[in-house]
């Protein structure tokens, strides 16, 4: 337009159909991840204050309170026993829940309203793999938040615990259990409108957590068999053993190989069922 | 460009049924979508495929060529399919039938490396908000391939180029609407597009904001960028179109320059004129007037399409007042945009 009236206004020259920059799918996917990691470390205290609070609940009042007091479940002769085995099922439980406040609650509130995911749809990778992509962030956030609780175990109860660690079972099943989290978050979070959310919590995540063997070994359920039957669709349930089977000697739990394969396939089945939900919810 | 083809968008019937509610565009409203009303008839079940026969198209049989370094324009009035092609360009909106290539690559068959070429603004604000304005650029040349360097080094300089450099490492959702514009055209070419597409960038701006997007489009063309934008500004399609098509109901009624269109009006003045008393009564006397072609009822008094008009205003006047009726108000005016559309369409642009 008019060239003349600002001289000093820095000039655009672009040339566009001259690609300076090759974007590949591997590429564009990573920096997706370092976008989200850098809004993780941005946030970090809010994090911290998001996945802390629950397991450090848990944990002062079953393994502290409780002994000291004399009272209940934590109080009593096994207290020592319970902590030990409340460590377990606080870490899966922190890892399910972050799992669906990292991926759901964000996508819920890009679907409803912000539509800031629109911007994120529009990078040059299929759309299947930017839902890949909050998965793979969820499954990282549920992590770290899985590996804090482990401290808390140290320092809080009032009776030392007693964790015997399988690396190579903890390992496998703390990736597969973030992974099935996140998954679960990404299911959730294209399924639920904003109005829901509160419902996530009332009949998910409260349900989930209450029944799904974080407080007791699943086997110990045996004399309410149709209990102990009704929970195994809980996918938690599986997260909690296996957190078990691999941080605890002499508490009963189910066979590694099955947590494996139910932690495996249902992260898989969320994981489909969550992409193709994505595609609905981005595309028309 | 060798071989003389230089059509940078080209679409051949493209056609798009929405299912159900289309899935983009701001809550509420649906510019894509047909107008409230159409496809729901009480007698089909919703979503049944009882509705979805029923339901008009959004976009009907588009055929669209968009040549390098143009800036081509689709107006029309809100729903009538100009988010929806834009949409089906831009890989978010799968067509129900036809096909569409940008910059060569079929949008439908390889979306991934049709998305590598595009830059898009669209109607809702989707700038990060957990990001700050430098990060908002950077991150998005990041997702393009650019190294993190790189990505940083272009930010600054299109920070400085778009005046948001003092605006550097605020938090996007302290923006105005203007700035965050702004902010979402220069992260829209930092990879360098093709084709910059633009949906209604300068709905909800100011005038005076909506001038200086105006320049910065114009700018960014004159360094080559190709544009298709959409609009129901017809002063904004005027000012900046290269070339444009005006669309309704989801079909195109006229492509052309937008001198080209307004010289296909039947008329070279229009005279626009209220007065007491019934519309129709003044429609009827000025239309026995020499030189007025046809007139038009519109909210804003009635248009005398005229030609070789000279003495016609005295001649208007003499008219109406012999019908018994009181001129209130009258204007001359040539064509404009807004005239060819309600020769087109029998509607006001701004109903």
């Amino acid at each position: 337009m008019s060239d003349t009236a600002t001289p000093t206004k820095p000039s655009l020259h672009f040339p566009p159909l001259v690609p300076t920059v090759h974007s590949s799918a591997r590429s564009t996917f990573i920096a997706l991840l370092g976008r989200d990691l850098r809004v993780l470390r941005k946030e970090f205290p809010m994090f911290l204050a998001r996945t802390v609070m629950q397991p450090l609940l848990l944990m002062f009042v079953f393994t502290y309170v409780f002994p000291k007091i004399g009272q209940g479940v934590g109080g009593g002769p096994g207290a020592a026993g319970f902590s030990t085995l409340l460590v377990g099922g606080v870490i899966a439980s922190t890892m399910i829940f972050q799992g669906i406040q990292a991926v759901a609650l964000p996508l819920v509130q890009d679907f409803g309203y912000t539509r800031e995911i629109e911007d994120r749809v529009l990078a040059p990778l299929p759309i299947s793999a930017i839902a890949l992509e909050k998965v793979v962030a969820g499954a990282v956030q549920a992590l770290i938040a899985g590996a804090l609780v482990f401290p808390m175990g140290l320092v809080i109860p009032a009776n030392p615990i007693h964790l015997h660690i399988n690396v190579a079972l903890l390992v496998p099943i703390m990736l597969l259990g973030a992974f099935m989290s996140a998954s679960l978050g990404l299911f959730v979070g294209t399924r639920v409108e904003p109005r829901q959310v509160p419902l996530i919590f009332g009949l998910l995540v409260i349900p989930m957590t209450f029944l799904g063997a974080v407080y007791y070994p699943w086997q110990s359920l045996h004399k309410l068999r149709w209990l102990q039957i009704a929970v195994l669709i809980n996918p938690l349930v599986y997260l909690s053993e296996g957190m078990r089977a691999s941080l605890t000697k002499g508490v009963p739990h189910m066979r590694w190989w099955i947590i494996v394969l139910v932690l495996g396939g249902v992260g898989a089945l969320l994981l489909r069922v969550g992409v193709s939900g994505f595609r609905k919810r981005v595309l028309s | 460009m060798s071989t003389g083809d230089d059509a940078v968008i080209r679409t051949q019937t493209l056609r798009k049924v929405y299912p159900g509610p289309p899935a983009f565009g701001p809550p509420g409203a649906r510019p894509g979508g047909p107008p409230p009303g159409v496809g729901s008839r009480p007698a089909a079940a919703p979503g049944g495929p009882g509705a979805v026969e029923t339901r008009r198209a959004a976009v009907e049989a588009l055929d669209l060529e968009v040549h390098e370094g143009e800036i081509f324009g689709l107006l029309g009035p809100n729903g009538a399919g100009k988010t929806t092609t834009i949409g089906m360009l831009t890989t978010r909106v799968i067509p129900t039938s036809g096909r569409a290539w940008v910059a060569g690559i079929d949008v439908v068959g390889d979306p991934a490396a049709a998305k590598a070429r595009i830059g898009v603004v669209s109607q809702t604000n989707t700038l990060d908000r957990a990001l700050d304005v430098h990060e908002n650029l950077v991150f998005h040349g990041r997702y393009f391939g650019m190294s993190a360097k790189q990505a940083s080094i272009e930010a600054d300089r299109l920070l400085e180029v778009f005046r948001l450099t003092e605006k550097r490492d605020v938090g996007v959702p302290t923006l105005s609407g203007g700035l965050a514009q702004r902010l979402m055209v220069a992260r829209s070419i930092m990879h360098r597009p093709a084709v910059l597409f633009l949906d209604e960038p300068t709905a909800g701006l100011d005038p005076q904001t909506r001038l200086s997007l105006w320049e910065l489009i114009t700018e960014l063309n004159g360094s080559g960028q190709t544009v298709l934008l959409t609009t129901h500004y017809m002063e904004e399609a005027d000012a900046l179109c290269n070339r444009l098509a005006i669309m309704d109901h989801g079909r195109i009624l006229a492509l052309d320059t937008p001198t080209g269109l307004k010289r296909s009006v039947d008329a070279d003045t229009v005279v626009t004129i209220t007065a007491s008393g019934e519309p129709q009564r003044l429609a009827d006397a000025l239309r026995g007037s020499e030189g007025v072609v046809k007139t038009e009822l519109t909210t804003r008094g009635v248009h005398a399409h005229v030609r070789g008009g000279r003495g016609i205003v005295p001649r208007l006047m003499n008219a109406a007042t012999e019908a018994g009726l009181e001129v209130t108000d009258l204007s001359v005016a040539e064509p404009t945009l807004e005239t060819v559309f309600i020769q087109l369409t029998g509607k006001e642009l701004r109903d």
